[in-house]
């Protein structure tokens, strides 16, 4: 009996009558089987939360249960997004949000720029490039910490320059006007070094025979670069602008590590004023920190429509 | 043949589980210090309790502290343990509101606690209920450079214009007269509150982190007007904000600044930074007004009985116990900190016996801004104080900011 499946012939045949509606679908379900445990997960993690979150931002919640278990939740209706527009703190991140937005946006060109700066057939360039890759390995944490003694007055790098100018250096972490530009210098180090690396890798992907082409056709320096080379990079540019809002909108890390929002909240931003109204140690306003998240969310949910959106008219140009 | 085994090893497991149920009892404890000193000296204080009831099965949990800060939050609803440590004054409120914490006063009328432990009953007691007892303190006060201070003849500061004095005779030797690191904030919380109780009094400091008085009073503003004359005398290290105490701690050890407005617990950095004792001192902060009482902070962590825990009474042991005197006596020595039991001995470090003698002389006893007043409140207080402390000149707007807070804090 146990030999039946390995003889090939007319009981084969036979037996596919007998197969069972998921043995006949079975083409059509693998890549859902497939998905299943990532569908599960993405709905429990991401997507049920995300509508807990909005649920809970009606209400107003020090996160606590009574000793029976009962909630102690009140519900205060659009209250929470009243009060978000008259707090200084929520407009301080959200003007700080916008410039990490903006000027994040430097890794894109300075990733690009040192990409093909880069691409080059000389001797010992493998070790410039993993130089180069270094900032985007180093854990986020760890390059809080590295440019917060940098930046220090008294015993930083920053210091030492300026004092040999003669100048008094500036404390940029303590300074309300210097300090969120300090912070997003800082998170750009990693950033510009991630672009880089999707842009190494778009080269690799450009046709020499395009670029022999242009050449006959008398391109070179910035003409070739903008007509030819740029042209063939675009999944990689958009793929880098992708990672690079993202980046900016969830920039946290390095908040918590430099500044924790500080100095008296003037380095907030979104992200970080939920987790401290919410979560920390003086906040367990959940309801309060949610109403921002969901802010928070719609301006992502605006990038993250658009990039959809892209995706799928390219996919149907293809 | 297998079936006669199972049923004996049942029959076994059953007996064993009525024996131990008849003469045994649990007491499930969590703790939150996993620091080599304070866990040392919980784990020897469990040994002795242990000692005394036989009969207890004690299982233990420590938990990091700030682990334990959001834990809490949890266990006490979910998964409770018979007793937990936190912390006294608007801290446990939350918890007390909810019904999380059972009410314990049965405990301190038995064994006499509202005289032994009375320097902190006012900071335990929610609506004339006790909500735990508390075990351990420590003084706040001005840590000073003596050899700083002996070079330039100065001698401890007993008013505020000497005070003043000292300043700026420092600042001009070219030392700054006070270090500090606002990145965490609190570091500035403790010097608005020693302005704020010698200026106003312990009284006020409860009223004012209670929400009783809005933060643009006059009497408040007198308190900013104090700081702002310490600021005036070149009073602090400049760029406090971008160090944590710590950072500041080194500019002290370095001889950079000469005073430092700290807790205890400052004392065993500075040792280890290397200054010795004769390096350093320890002063009273310097009266105000001379017609308010003094009062000092003394952070004082507790225990709690949550309202569901299993073994109310062993819980209640344990309570008992930790507030003893022979108890706080040794659980303080080996942990360096001071004990709240009035009839308890002190260790010898100078530092201690001198703050033992400030507190047990305190007109009262303040928990520290961020522990007497809502969480919120203060992260929007200390915020202010940080401001203020580089930006003087924003006074008003920041007052006004914090009445706002208030306003809603407090509804």
């Amino acid at each position: 009996m146990s030999e039946a499946p390995a003889q090939p012939g007319p009981a084969m045949a036979m037996r596919t009558v007998q197969h069972s509606w998921f043995h006949r679908n079975r083409i059509k379900l693998a890549p859902w089987l497939f998905l299943a445990p990532a569908l599960i997960f993405f709905a429990i993690y991401v997507v049920i939360p995300i509508f807990q979150s909005i649920w809970i931002s009606f209400y107003e919640w020090d996160g606590l249960y009574n000793a029976d278990g009962s909630t102690r939740a009140t519900w205060v209706g659009v209250q929470h997004y009243i009060d978000l527009m008259d707090d200084d703190r929520f407009m301080t991140s959200l003007k700080n949000n916008v410039l990490w937005l903006v000027l994040f946006m430097l890794a894109v060109p300075i990733g690009l720029g040192i990409a093909l700066f880069l691409n080059q057939t000389v001797t010992g360039i493998r070790l410039y490039k993993s130089l180069f890759f270094f900032p985007f390995v180093i854990s986020q944490v760890v390059v809080g910490l590295i440019f917060s003694w940098f930046y220090n007055p008294n015993f930083g790098v920053v210091g030492f320059v300026w004092e040999f100018f003669g100048a008094t250096p500036p404390a940029i972490l303590a300074d309300e006007d210097l300090v969120t530009y300090g912070i997003i210098a800082a998170g750009l180090w990693p950033q510009i070094a991630y672009c880089m690396i999707l842009y190494l890798t778009g080269l690799n992907n450009v046709s020499p025979d395009q670029i022999e082409a242009g050449r006959l056709d008398g391109a070179k320096g910035w003409k070739m670069l903008w007509h030819v080379i740029l042209p063939q990079l675009w999944p990689a540019t958009f793929l880098a602008i992708v990672v690079t809002v993202i980046g900016a909108l969830r920039s946290f890390d390095m908040i918590a590590i430099m500044t924790q929002g500080g100095p008296y909240g003037s380095s907030n931003v979104l992200s970080y004023y939920m987790y401290e109204t919410a979560l920390s140690e003086y906040g367990y306003r959940y309801g309060y920190g949610s109403a921002i998240a969901v802010v928070l969310f719609a301006i992502m949910l605006i990038f993250i429509s658009f990039f959809l959106w892209k995706m799928w008219r390219d996919e149907k140009g293809n | 043949m297998t079936s006669l085994f199972k049923t004996t090893l049942i029959g076994a497991a059953a007996m064993a589980m009525t024996v131990s149920g008849s003469f045994a009892s649990d007491l499930i404890i969590t703790f939150d210090d996993l620091n080599p000193g304070p866990k040392a000296a919980f784990e020897a204080a469990v040994e002795k309790f242990k000692g005394e009831n036989p009969d207890i099965n004690v299982t233990v949990n420590i938990n990091d502290r700030e682990a334990h800060k959001t834990a809490i939050r949890n266990f006490l609803t979910a998964d409770a343990p018979d007793v937990t440590t936190w912390y006294a004054g608007n801290r446990m409120r939350p918890f007390v509101d909810a019904g999380l914490f059972a009410d314990v006063s049965d405990v301190w009328e038995a064994n006499g606690f509202s005289e032994t432990l009375a320097s902190t009953k006012p900071s335990m007691t929610v609506d004339g209920k006790q909500y735990g007892v508390p075990y351990t303190y420590y003084q706040w006060g001005v840590y000073y450079r003596k050899d700083i201070f002996d070079k330039l003849g100065l001698s401890e500061p007993k008013t505020w214009d000497e005070f003043l004095a000292a300043m700026r005779t420092i600042n001009d030797s070219g030392v700054k007269p006070l270090t500090i690191g606002t990145k965490f904030l609190w570091p500035a919380a403790g010097v608005f509150d020693y302005l704020n109780l010698r200026q106003n009094g312990y009284d006020f400091h409860n009223q004012l982190t209670a929400g009783e008085v809005k933060y643009t009073d006059p009497r408040v503003r007198e308190t900013f007007a104090r700081w702002k004359e310490m600021l005036d005398a070149g009073g602090w290290v400049d760029n406090h904000a971008t160090m944590d105490w710590q950072e500041g701690m080194s500019l002290f050890i370095k001889g950079e600044a000469a005073m430092y407005v700290m807790g205890n617990f400052a004392v065993g950095s500075m040792r280890d930074g290397g200054l010795t004792d004769d390096q350093i001192d320890f002063f009273q902060f310097p009266v105000i007004n001379p017609d308010i009482a003094n009062a000092e902070e003394a952070p004082t962590d507790t225990w709690h009985m949550p309202t569901n825990a299993k073994n109310k009474e062993n819980a209640k042991k344990w309570l008992a116990f930790v507030a003893r005197e022979d108890v706080q006596t040794e659980w303080n020595k080996s942990m360096g900190q001071l004990p709240i039991n009035s009839k308890s001995s002190v260790g010898d470090d100078k530092f201690l016996q001198e703050g033992f003698a400030t507190l047990n002389a305190a007109a009262g006893i303040a928990q520290f801004y961020d522990r007497d007043a809502p969480a919120e409140m203060a992260k929007a207080g200390m915020e202010g104080f940080q401001e203020f402390m580089v930006k003087p000149d924003r006074l008003d707007a920041i007052l006004e900011r914090l009445d706002k807070v208030q306003e809603r804090v407090y509804k």
